[in-house]
């Protein structure tokens, strides 16, 4: 079975396992009204390694998986992680170097995005949520949230694509 | 004398000096004696037995040792089952508890039928309060049946699958409920907050409300059944230039901790929407 295949394959287990752990722990402990967003996460981390051809295929079944068990207006969740994966594939090609600044970076801005597109979501939908109180309540403690997990995930991430996609030793 | 004679009075005299050594002993007049006679023999098998219980203690320690760790680690084992037991018992009785609290709000309430169900998740959106639970269709759930706990209300269903159903808690900030005011019979609105806090708006300036009164469904709107206990008043913003007060509300029920919910099955949410007039008509 070709790499790619796999690691399409095992974002299902993987990402399934992240949205019951987030619907059934992780939101029932915020930061002030913020939580971490364990989803956004794996995917920004995958997106960021090297050999992961799969970016895409990674925002899909996560933002299908969360819109199962989220009551977000229906697209929500696709266009902010679509967003958060295309900035953070923009990243890569950038500052891939770096891996550690390119993951601080795009877990800033996926979540600032993501909440944007939240906001806006439920604004349209005739839900006003006021914007300062969302930002100092629900944003910022879930902006330090995901940064102070943004390294594990990365970490994890980057023993699973050596895993799928093992170094090739030229003879 | 013939030897067979001998014999027999040698025997017969032995007896004898047996007897009176015996009876001797038995009246206490050789305890001297065998004072004397016995101390060094004793010392001498008290020494011998201790050299040898230690020899025997050094040749069978290691084994010792090795029956002791394994009874230890069994005992170990042993009482990990036991704490894990208790701590299964412990959550049966808080069920237990729940349930029992639940099944006497449903007999409190014998005009409803009610639907039990644990509360299996909480929405992965910040911005929203809705929580999972794991009854739904199969279980003749539907679009906007009220959940209640056995302190108050909590919701409605917003959404039903074969084996679930999403909850939208009235602390969401998308949230509407009519309500009246006790004693005062007075009617408003209860809105949820993103901070997850319950207001209370359109109270009429003339209601004389006060801090402590009940909050409960009014039934206006066809959104809830009447009479269920949400709260009450904790304080009360009233300004004379407003057209109507406003009040925050603490809620009888714990959103942080909702484990079981009651679904009421046998109310019928009323669509009111299509009688409400519109600019256009």
């Amino acid at each position: 079975m070709i790499p790619s295949t796999i690691s399409t394959l095992i974002a299902i287990p993987i990402l399934g396992v992240l949205v019951i752990v987030q619907s059934s722990i992780v939101s029932r402990i915020p930061l002030i009204q913020g939580t971490p967003d364990l989803v956004l996460l794996a995917i920004l981390a995958w997106t960021l390694q090297k050999k992961a051809d799969t970016a895409w295929q990674w925002c899909i079944i996560g933002s299908l998986m969360v819109t199962l068990v989220s009551a977000l207006p229906l697209g929500a969740v696709f266009v902010g992680y679509g967003l958060a994966t295309a900035i953070a594939l923009a990243l890569r090609r950038r500052i891939w170097q770096i891996p550690l600044l390119a993951m601080f970076t795009v877990t800033f801005l996926g979540t600032v995005i993501l909440h944007g597109v939240s906001w806006l979501a439920l604004w349209l939908v005739g839900i006003p949520i006021p914007a300062l109180e969302s930002l100092n309540l629900i944003t910022l403690p879930g902006i330090l949230l995901n940064l102070l997990l943004a390294i594990p995930a990365y970490g994890l991430l980057h023993e699973l694509a050596n895993w799928i996609y093992p170094e090739e030793l030229e003879v | 004398m013939n030897p067979s004679t001998i014999r027999t009075v040698q025997t017969v005299v032995f007896i004898l000096i047996a007897v009176g050594i015996i009876a001797l002993a038995l009246g206490g007049y050789l305890t001297p004696l065998s004072r004397i006679v016995l101390f060094p023999a004793i010392n001498a098998q008290s020494w011998l037995t201790n050299r040898f219980q230690t020899v025997q203690v050094l040749l069978s320690a290691p084994q010792d040792t090795t029956r002791l760790r394994q009874e230890n680690a069994e005992l170990q084992l042993e009482v990990s089952r036991l704490q894990s037991q208790v701590i299964e018992l412990q959550q049966q009785l808080t069920e237990t508890s729940i349930l029992s609290a639940l099944v006497d709000f449903a007999r409190a309430n014998p005009e409803n039928r009610y639907q039990a169900a644990a509360v299996i998740g909480y929405d992965t959106s910040p911005f929203l309060r809705y929580v999972l639970i794991n009854r739904g269709s199969d279980d003749a759930l539907r679009r906007g049946m009220p959940v209640v706990t056995q302190q108050g209300l909590i919701g409605r269903i917003d959404a039903v699958t074969a084996t679930a159903a999403r909850i939208q808690l009235i602390t969401d900030a998308a949230s509407t409920v009519n309500v009246r005011l006790e004693p005062t019979e007075a009617q408003a609105i209860l809105n949820g907050q993103i901070t997850g806090d319950l207001i209370l708006e359109m109270i009429p300036q003339d209601s004389n409300i006060q801090t402590g009164d009940l909050v409960m469904t009014s039934g206006l709107g066809g959104g809830y059944p009447p009479n269920i206990l949400i709260g009450q008043i904790s304080g009360i913003r009233s300004q004379a230039q407003d057209l109507f007060q406003r009040a925050t509300v603490q809620p009888v029920v714990d959103f942080s901790q909702l484990e079981i919910v009651l679904v009421i099955t046998n109310f019928q949410p009323i669509d009111i929407e299509p009688l409400i007039p519109t600019p256009e008509s």
